[in-house]
């Protein structure tokens, strides 16, 4: 028998497996409680009024101040930035797991020539912080004239993460067995039609990867819009118009509360709904 | 085979490279020349004249202070924090992943949140929460008697940086465990049975079990947290814009104050900042190779590792 002690026993003793279930998931709660307060706190900000807010600590508001959302959405232009960041958001997402599904495709299955040079171009750049590049990109985008749209942010956005993508499906690509993609090409079918119904559907695991990585870093990038929207306070993304409640003299910190709720909501969705294809998602891109 | 013959055979290949291409191009490959060039020029602000100076700027950044603190203080970032944070993440991974758990997903959605929520919202919350007036941290510190006086988390020289770093822990922490979850999900149900019936459990199963198998996805897990770790610039930025003094002024803090100005007064010098970034990731670049190289040693002895 196992008399060896483990941490786990010294705190819970020699409990049935029920019980110990119990114990973890209660001690779990209290953690987990302790962890997400910084968020209690910002839901229950949002939700009183300038005057509450210094003199009831209380997570529970006296009354519900919903104006701060209406202050939050139409005058500090919440409404507007949370167009934008979707905007940047679902065109990133789109342009990237495009882009780099089919140039790791590519880069992972066959052999051609430049094919060695491009795949470490790739490997090499990855580690590249974004500080690194930020005053070419900007320079660039003024250059082409995209520096004051949305069109400019989204496609900077895109290039700054994709080559660890690039690399992530090249390598699951690689890994994939050749019998069907031979049995498909051996019945005529064409190089496009292949990719798209035979090893696309293969990668989904890798897609759903991708396209979760992808909305958690353009939901997050702060510095690229930052530096974009300084001239710019039309196309700002939330991150910064949140930013922008921190420069004026005094915090408006209810309105600031409810902007910072509405910015988060959509992506805890996301996570929820997608939790589990994200994990397995992950699992089976990294067994590759 | 001619140029026209090989572009000819591969036209498909090509072409469907082509999006990802022209956005690598423009986006990743060109701004890295494009670093390498202005770092070599004296430049001060968008409009103004480029002038070629070679390798001063980079003769100068080697004699100043505030550059190599600002790199000091990166490296101790990253020091500071991706040991933390795979370690904690790993063992809550590992309880996690307790199937007889049933909230487990409840408790995996709440450890993630701060990793959905922007980095600006994150450090605005903080930064009122670590606050020596009202502060609901100092609060607390002070009714338990832990304190006398209010800490100045913050705005104090000592503390700023452990502070910043508590907090980076508390938000990246739930991706490197679903990074750590996803390991897990690799490890077959027969080892948990066959581990079931030797009667190892608790730690020893966690220990000389279950961490020898997922110990070639730690690599890949390290890579990804330290790179992350690097870019910290967001959060910095809004909790404390590298002060109090320079005392949180990392790296990229400091590329973006010497490059857009944002002291009063001063003139941007878009060359210099170049320069340092290119010295920075001249470093990172070695350092990675380093790690590559140590990669494919691995990958050799050990098949199914990812990095």
């Amino acid at each position: 028998m196992n008399t060896g002690f483990s941490p786990l026993r010294l705190v819970f003793g020699n409990h049935s497996p029920s019980m110990r279930i119990a114990l973890i998931s209660t001690a779990l709660t209290i953690v987990c409680l302790i962890w997400i307060y910084p968020f209690l706190w910002m839901v229950s900000t949002s939700l009183k009024s300038n005057m509450e807010m210094f003199a009831n600590p209380s997570l529970l508001p006296q009354e519900f101040a919903w104006d701060n959302y209406r202050r939050a959405w139409v005058e500090a232009n919440m409404g507007r930035y949370f167009f934008n960041t979707l905007i940047v958001t679902a065109g990133s997402v789109i342009l990237v797991t495009a882009s780099t599904a089919m140039l790791g495709y590519v880069l992972g299955r066959y052999n051609f020539p430049g094919r060695t040079a491009f795949f470490v171009g790739f490997v090499a750049t990855v580690f590249i912080p974004q500080g690194f590049t930020i005053i070419p990109v900007f320079e660039l985008l003024s250059m082409m004239g995209l520096s004051a749209n949305l069109f400019g942010l989204t496609l900077a956005t895109s290039g700054h993460a994709m080559v660890v993508f690039v690399v992530l499906f090249a390598g699951y690509f690689s890994q994939l067995p050749k019998e069907l993609e031979e049995a498909a090409r051996v019945e005529g079918v064409s190089f496009f039609k292949i990719f798209w119904y035979v090893m696309l559907p293969l990668a989904r695991p890798m897609v759903v990867t991708v396209v979760i990585m992808q909305v958690l870093h353009a939901w997050n990038d702060f510095l690229l819009p930052l530096v974009v929207t300084l001239a710019n306070p039309a196309i700002r993304t939330l991150s910064v118009g949140i930013y922008a409640f921190k420069g004026e003299q005094s915090i408006d910190w209810t309105g600031m509360s409810a902007a910072a709720t509405i910015s988060i909501v959509p992506v805890v969705i996301l996570f929820v709904l997608l939790q589990r294809y994200f994990i397995n998602g992950l699992a089976g891109a990294i067994k590759g | 085979m001619s140029i026209l013959e090989t572009l000819r055979v591969y036209r498909f290949h090509y072409f469907m490279m082509l999006p990802g291409l022209l956005l690598a191009g423009l986006f990743v490959f060109y701004p890295i020349l494009a670093a390498i060039f202005y770092a070599m020029h004296e430049w001060s602000g968008f409009t103004a004249k480029k002038v070629f100076n070679g390798f001063d700027n980079f003769l100068i950044l080697f004699q100043d202070p505030i550059f190599w603190n600002a790199f000091g203080r990166s490296i101790v970032f990253l020091i500071g924090t991706v040991p933390l944070q795979m370690t904690i993440s790993l063992a809550l991974a590992m309880i996690l992943n307790m199937q007889l758990l049933k909230l487990s997903t409840v408790f995996r959605t709440m450890i993630f949140l701060p990793v959905v929520t922007p980095v600006a919202v994150i450090g605005i919350i903080w930064t009122f929460l670590l606050s020596p007036f009202n502060g609901p941290v100092n609060s607390l510190l002070l009714d338990i008697g832990l304190v006398s006086q209010p800490i100045d988390f913050l705005g104090s020289t000592n503390s700023v940086m452990p502070s910043v770093i508590g907090v980076y822990v508390w938000k990246w922490l739930g991706i490197t465990m679903i990074y750590w979850l996803a390991a897990l999900q690799t490890v077959p149900d027969d080892v948990y049975d066959a581990a079931r019936l030797d009667n190892c459990k608790g730690y020893r199963l966690a220990f000389y079990v279950i961490l020898p198998i997922i110990k070639p996805f730690l690599l890949a897990i390290l890579l990804i947290s330290s790179v992350a770790a690097l870019n910290v610039f967001p959060l910095i930025m809004s909790m404390t814009n590298g002060g109090p003094f320079f005392s949180s002024e990392v790296m990229e803090i400091f590329i973006y104050r010497t490059a857009f100005a944002t002291d009063d007064g001063s003139i941007p010098q878009l060359g210099y900042a170049a320069a340092a970034g290119v010295l920075f990731g001249a470093v990172l670049l070695g350092l990675t190779a380093l790690k590559g190289h140590s990669t494919l040693r691995d990958r050799k002895t050990t098949p199914g590792s990812d990095a």
